[in-house]
């Protein structure tokens, strides 16, 4: 069977789960090779993990230098690895940097490059959606490998044995690759709460929540379901809460099982970063406010009664 | 420091956008089309660094004929020159083929920094920062938040999901920037009336020595198999909070298995 190449994402030592889902999509094309870029000792704690969702193969590409500068390391690793093994496509995080090396890497291998699909099958198509959700579109990679980049959350991951054979390469990050060098990693206050692009349950809110202060109950809110906390950009434009967290057109793009849009009107832009998710429920004092023609069940209504109310029987249920 | 500053324009995201149904491509005629909003940031910030440490600002856009507005609005915001790369050929080009051509264009001009957007909202590929260091081959500080210069030294703060990096490296590089890295100015009167006047070099793409055979949609690495609407989502059911709305709201969480 073909070889598909699913380049993991990981961090701290742990296997990110858009990783999971990218080996189960990858085994629709064919059979997947797991690819482990990072510090040395990376891939041992990962190994059986991959191998659980079906790699039959794990490359270890471990060197110091391959976290020690942005992107270019990585695409030139995979390039290689492409060169050596003619896989049959190669699977990739859409996510920012994911979107980042899939780019590079079709520049070294002369081939397309597609992000942000939700879907690919057996031939490679890849499903995407564009014009913040209003529009389903499919298309391939005519030129060279495949290079698909998927969004986190969009394809449900299965276990399927694989052998998780592991492969060492040999590392030599050229000087060209070199070029820009991460001196410093800074951790924002982030808490324990999901990343906001893979979380399965996305708490936001937005203009109606009034100021900084009072995000504290979509906080409570979300760590009450075990959420990440968004916040629109009518709210991250008054400072109310960190710009990283904006769900938008022009911030992030999520598509978790629940969204909780609290004091959000869902304004166009609004709508382009979530309207993908699987159930939506809102809560706003305006009775016409757009997000309730997207909401499979909205509370019209002040948002300070409503949101510490859910919060308290959700505790309760969870007891 | 002489500065390249991109830029795309795009059609306005509150307007309703379309593919073209001829030929699956991106229809850019029929509705309002404005600069590509981060671009705007873009060139802020590329002002910003040749207002404190001289050099040139030039303006490069590849587009159809009336993504001159679009350039025309960088000049009002203060950018020197301009250049506008645009050509029938390049009609349908996907993002390596795009990369390629102004990389062409990038090599005959002089720049210590090129500086872009992060993502067009049109594609939202947020590639082109990398594609084209790739290309020429020089670092590549994307995902930019905070941007200093010391001598040719660049340094960025790259936004990460949890934080940031700070990286690192010297001139000739790209940098692609974040919204929010700066307030961009309005164009003052003064400054639509003097872009009447800057130097504006219209290209095409053999005036800019590029191969057409490595452009446009029949030569595209990926292709649009088909498109459809999305279906409207079912109405759900909304009711007046009374006093128990939390409640109620926690209720049809459960009756769907959510929690």
């Amino acid at each position: 069977m073909a070889e598909v190449l699913v380049l993991v994402e990981h961090a701290d030592g742990t296997v990110r789960k858009v990783t999971f889902e990218l080996l189960t999509a990858a085994r629709r094309i064919g059979e997947p090779s797991a690819v482990v870029l990072g510090a040395p000792g990376a891939t041992a704690a990962m190994k059986d993990k991959l191998a659980e969702y079906g790699a039959a193969k794990v490359y270890a590409g471990e060197s110091d230098d391959i976290d020690a500068f942005v992107v270019a390391p990585k695409a030139e690793m995979l390039a290689a690895l492409v060169a050596d093994k003619a896989p049959a496509a190669v699977l990739i995080a859409s996510t920012p940097e994911g979107k980042e090396i899939a780019g590079r890497l079709a520049i070294k291998t002369s081939s397309g490059f597609i992000t942000d699909a939700v879907d690919v099958d057996s031939d490679g198509v890849a499903t995407q959606s564009v014009f913040g959700g209003a529009t389903i579109v499919t298309s391939r990679v005519r030129t060279g490998t495949p290079i698909l980049a998927l969004r986190p959350n969009s394809v449900a991951a299965t276990v399927e044995a694989g052998a998780g054979e592991v492969e060492n390469l040999t590392v030599s990050v050229s000087e060209a690759a070199k070029g820009a060098r991460i001196v410093d990693r800074v951790v924002e206050d982030k808490g324990s709460r999901p990343d906001l692009a893979e979380a399965s349950v996305v708490v936001s809110g937005g203009r109606g929540m009034g100021n900084s202060e009072n995000f504290s109950l979509v906080e409570a809110l979300a760590d009450s379901l075990g959420a990440a906390v968004g916040a629109s950009r009518a709210a991250t434009d008054a400072g109310w809460y960190p710009h990283q967290n904006q769900v938008g057109q022009t911030g992030v793009t999520v598509s978790p099982q629940l969204y909780v849009a609290v004091g959000i009107s869902g304004a166009i832009q609004h709508r382009a970063g979530m309207q993908t998710s699987k159930t939506i429920v809102a809560i706003n004092k305006d009775a016409e406010a757009p997000i309730f023609e997207l909401a499979d069940f909205g509370v019209v209504g002040d948002l300070f009664q409503i949101v510490p109310q859910l919060t308290e029987e959700i505790t309760k249920r969870k007891g | 420091m002489n500065i390249v500053v991109l830029v795309k324009q795009v059609p306005d995201t509150w307007a309703e956008r379309r593919l073209r149904d001829d030929d699956k491509t991106l229809d850019r005629e029929s509705g309002d089309a404005v600069i590509n909003e981060i671009d705007e940031y873009a060139v802020e910030e590329a002002l910003r660094i040749c207002e404190a440490h001289g050099g040139e600002v030039t303006v490069l856009s590849m587009g159809p004929p009336r993504a001159v507005d679009t350039v025309r609005k960088a000049l009002a915001m203060g950018v020197d020159k301009a250049v506008h790369l645009t050509d029938e050929a390049l009609h349908g080009s996907c993002a390596p083929q795009t990369s390629l051509a102004l990389a062409t264009v990038l090599g005959t001009l002089d720049y210590d920094l090129v500086i872009c957007g992060s993502e067009a909202v049109d594609a939202r590929m947020s590639a082109m920062g990398a594609l084209l260091a790739e290309r020429l081959g020089v670092p590549q500080l994307t995902g930019a938040r905070k941007v200093e210069i010391d001598g040719s030294t660049v340094r960025i703060q790259r936004q990460t999901e949890n934080g940031y990096e700070v990286v690192e490296a010297t001139t000739p590089a790209v940098i692609s920037v974040m919204e929010k890295i700066n307030d961009p100015r309005y164009p003052s009167f003064k400054g639509i009336m003097a872009a009447k006047k800057k130097p504006f070099t219209t290209l095409s793409v053999a005036d800019a020595g590029i191969d057409p055979a490595t452009v446009g949609l029949a030569n595209a690495t990926s292709e649009v198999v088909g498109f459809t609407p999305r279906p409207p989502r079912q109405a759900g059911q909304v009711v007046n909070d009374e006093g128990g709305g939390g409640v109620k709201l926690a209720e049809y969480l459960a009756s769907q298995k959510i929690i």
